[in-house]
């Protein structure tokens, strides 16, 4: 099951299911199956069958009828080809870059200073602070640092290093940058939680076992926070795949910029184009579940613990 | 990597070690020598320093103060990865991304040895458990991860083997069973062993030499037999084994034997077996070394003479009845009678006369604690 990774913990060695538990297992599972079938697979259905939706014959704006009509999907790939590749390589790059940023601070905070609470305390809640804030406003003050008349834009040009038309909103430095800060923490904590309950021990039996302190990191420490490395990507990509917010010219973004997220937003609410956008998030979707399930079962997280 | 692999045990030597924690001072200039090829046993209770001193011989704790030689040469600096020692660790520390086999591998394969596979299924066969080679730690029982562990130690051959504790997750019939393969495997790879235990029956039952630690210090090191029937020290006396203590002023002392006054009665030990012989000492016995009598025996200058008392307690054991025998004016005084088939030999509140040969006496070179304050 590819989302196993996702919860944080390692699944534990599963012990032989009792019989009688059984029963009340199926009990305890149906409110959660009622609410998925209600909120998941209800409007999964619907999504499906809108992006097969063809025009009304009257014409009129945001009106279509039930239909078969394959080629939405056609018609939303060749049109919107270069924002899916966008999509995919920005939260590529900025997976990549957030696991970078957070992989040191999970470590110091889960293993320098595991004996010290209160600097991990303070360590912790620094990264979860972000959440305290709404992310809108955090990416909207990014945009006034960033902004043309900003300190930062006018220093740089100040000395040089940018031109007097050079500009960061709107570029793709801007909502790489915007979409690494705002998940960073989602990155952190899994790594966190992975680190915190690695057995130093065993990094202690790799250097008596002759591996300096490059090896042992690289044959024990990083494998044994695979869990939380996988989580922590996967909670990275999978939402900055479909992110509409930090990429949309409101924010960090630029007629040059715009990810899947936004051009489902345009095309549902502005365009009222429902097959297109729906078409495009079944895609997405899909393209998700092959993705992870590909990446899940390369790096073998069903072996650790 | 400049350094060499003894295919045999080298000596290890401690000079003068010492290891600060914040407020308090775990290992006390500690001195310590180890022959190549013995098996030896560091033995304390929790918290005397033994773990942080083979801690500072792997390199895993950074010494304060002092040296440290294996093979005649200083390894004081040197990272644990440089060092030729392997250890064992008391919760074993198996990787558990790894199967058995690439457990005991991984040391090999740090050292590029050639061939690490072959050697480390040759090290599983040597502890039986070849056929287990693909099977994660966590699938194995104690008792095997307990011979990984010491398999993936062995396979490198290290100059110096540390154990620490590597039996104490045992049950008592495994670890029992481990002691005989473990001292069997020492004798057949003729490396030095440096086994840490607060456990003075299995240190007794392995090892070449134990060394009795206790608050960052030695307190006496020897042969098993020669610390259990010479004990020096009131710590010693009672950690390993135990002792009926009896502390009172010399009254006379001569090149043949010391003798105590101990509240109305005379104890005498042989000079040779005493540490100090003037002022007020303790002199002590093993309770299996002493006898009860039911009709008070004839005085005579090769024995000692206590009682009578009366018998408060009986404990059977097995093997043994152990004793606890009152004696007015005296305190109590502990007997362990052999099992021999007739017990117990006498019923609680019995009335009975403690002796002991005097050449089974010994003087201790201190007081048990809170003996000065009391008399």
């Amino acid at each position: 099951m590819a989302f196993v990774a996702l919860g944080g913990s390692a699944p534990e060695v599963a012990q032989a299911p009792r019989r009688t538990g059984g029963r009340i297992a199926l009990l305890l599972l149906l409110p959660g199956i009622f609410y998925l079938a209600l909120f998941f697979l209800t409007p999964l259905v619907s999504l499906v069958l809108t992006s097969l939706k063809q025009p009304d014959p009257s014409g009129v704006i945001g009106r279509y009828d039930f239909g078969f009509e394959v080629g939405n999907y056609l018609y939303a790939i060749t049109q919107y080809l270069p924002q899916i590749l966008r999509s995919f390589s920005f939260a590529l790059i900025a997976t990549v870059i957030a696991l970078a940023v957070s992989y040191p601070i999970a470590y110091f905070i889960a293993v320098k200073a595991r004996n010290r609470p209160l600097l991990k305390g303070i360590l912790l809640t620094l990264v979860v602070a972000p959440f305290f804030i709404s992310m809108l406003l955090r990416t909207f003050a990014w945009k006034q640092i960033f902004s043309n008349d900003s300190w930062i834009v006018n220093t740089l040009k100040d000395i040089g290093i940018f031109g007097v038309d050079s500009y960061i909103i709107g570029t793709n430095f801007a909502v790489i940058f915007g979409l690494v800060y705002n998940f960073i923490p989602f990155m952190t904590l899994p790594i966190f939680s992975s680190l915190d309950r690695l057995d130093l021990r065993l990094v202690e039996a790799g250097s008596d076992l002759y591996a300096n302190p490059v090896t042992t990191f690289r044959k024990i420490t990083f494998p044994l926070s695979m869990p939380g490395v996988i989580s922590g990507t996967l909670l990275t990509f999978i939402p900055i795949s479909g992110d509409y917010v930090v990429a949309s010219r409101d924010f960090l973004g630029g007629p040059e910029t715009a990810m899947m997220g936004n051009v489902v937003e345009a095309n549902f609410l502005r365009i009222q184009d429902y097959p297109t956008a729906s078409a495009l998030s079944v895609m997405l979707m899909a393209a998700i579940v092959v993705l992870v399930s590909a990446y899940v079962r390369r790096s073998g997280t069903e072996d650790l613990l | 990597m400049a350094t060499d692999f003894t295919a045999r045990g080298a000596d290890l030597e401690l000079v003068g070690i010492r290891k600060e924690f914040p407020g308090f001072v775990a290992v006390d200039n500690l001195d310590l020598r180890i022959p190549a090829g013995e098996f030896f046993a560091l033995l304390g209770p929790s918290g005397c320093g033994k773990t942080t001193t083979l801690r500072m011989i792997a390199g895993l704790e950074s010494a304060t103060a002092g040296k440290i030689l294996i093979g005649g040469k200083d390894v004081t600096e040197q990272k644990p990865h440089q060092r030729t020692v392997n250890t064992v660790f008391q919760n074993y520390a198996l990787f558990p991304h790894m199967s058995v086999l690439d457990n005991v591998a991984f040391g090999l394969k740090q050292r590029k040895v050639a061939d690490p596979a072959a050697k480390a299924t040759a090290a599983l066969e040597m502890v039986e458990l070849g056929h287990l080679a693909n099977r994660r730690p966590q699938q194995l029982s104690g008792g095997q991860q307990q011979r990984v562990a010491l398999a993936r130690a062995l396979v490198n051959r290290p100059a110096l083997l540390l154990l620490d504790e590597p039996l104490g997750a045992l049950d008592l019939k495994l670890r029992r069973q481990m002691q005989i393969e473990l001292k069997a495997i020492q004798m057949e790879v003729g490396l030095t062993f440096l086994h840490v235990t607060h456990d003075q029956e299995e240190a007794m039952d392995m090892a070449d030499t134990v060394a009795v630690m206790n608050q960052g210090r030695i307190e006496q090191m020897g042969a098993p037999e020669q610390l259990y029937d010479r004990p020096k020290t009131a710590f010693v006396a009672k950690f390993l084994g135990q002792s009926n203590l009896f502390v009172g002023d010399v009254a006379s002392a001569d090149d043949t034997k010391v003798s105590i006054s101990f509240r109305g009665h005379k104890l005498t030990a042989p000079a040779d077996r005493v540490e100090k012989r003037s002022g007020k000492i303790a002199l002590g016995v093993r309770p299996e070394k002493t006898m009860f009598h039911e009709q008070k025996p004839a005085e005579s200058a090769d024995h000692n003479l206590l009682g009578p008392g009366t018998i408060t307690d009986i404990r059977f054991t097995g093997v043994s009845n152990q004793y606890q025998i009152e004696v007015p004016g005296i305190g109590e005084v502990t007997v362990f009678a052999q099992n021999v088939g007739k017990s117990p030999v006498v019923e609680l509140g019995a009335e009975v006369w403690v002796s002991w040969k005097v050449e089974h006496s010994f003087g201790l070179a201190d007081l048990p604690s809170g003996e000065e304050e009391a008399e």
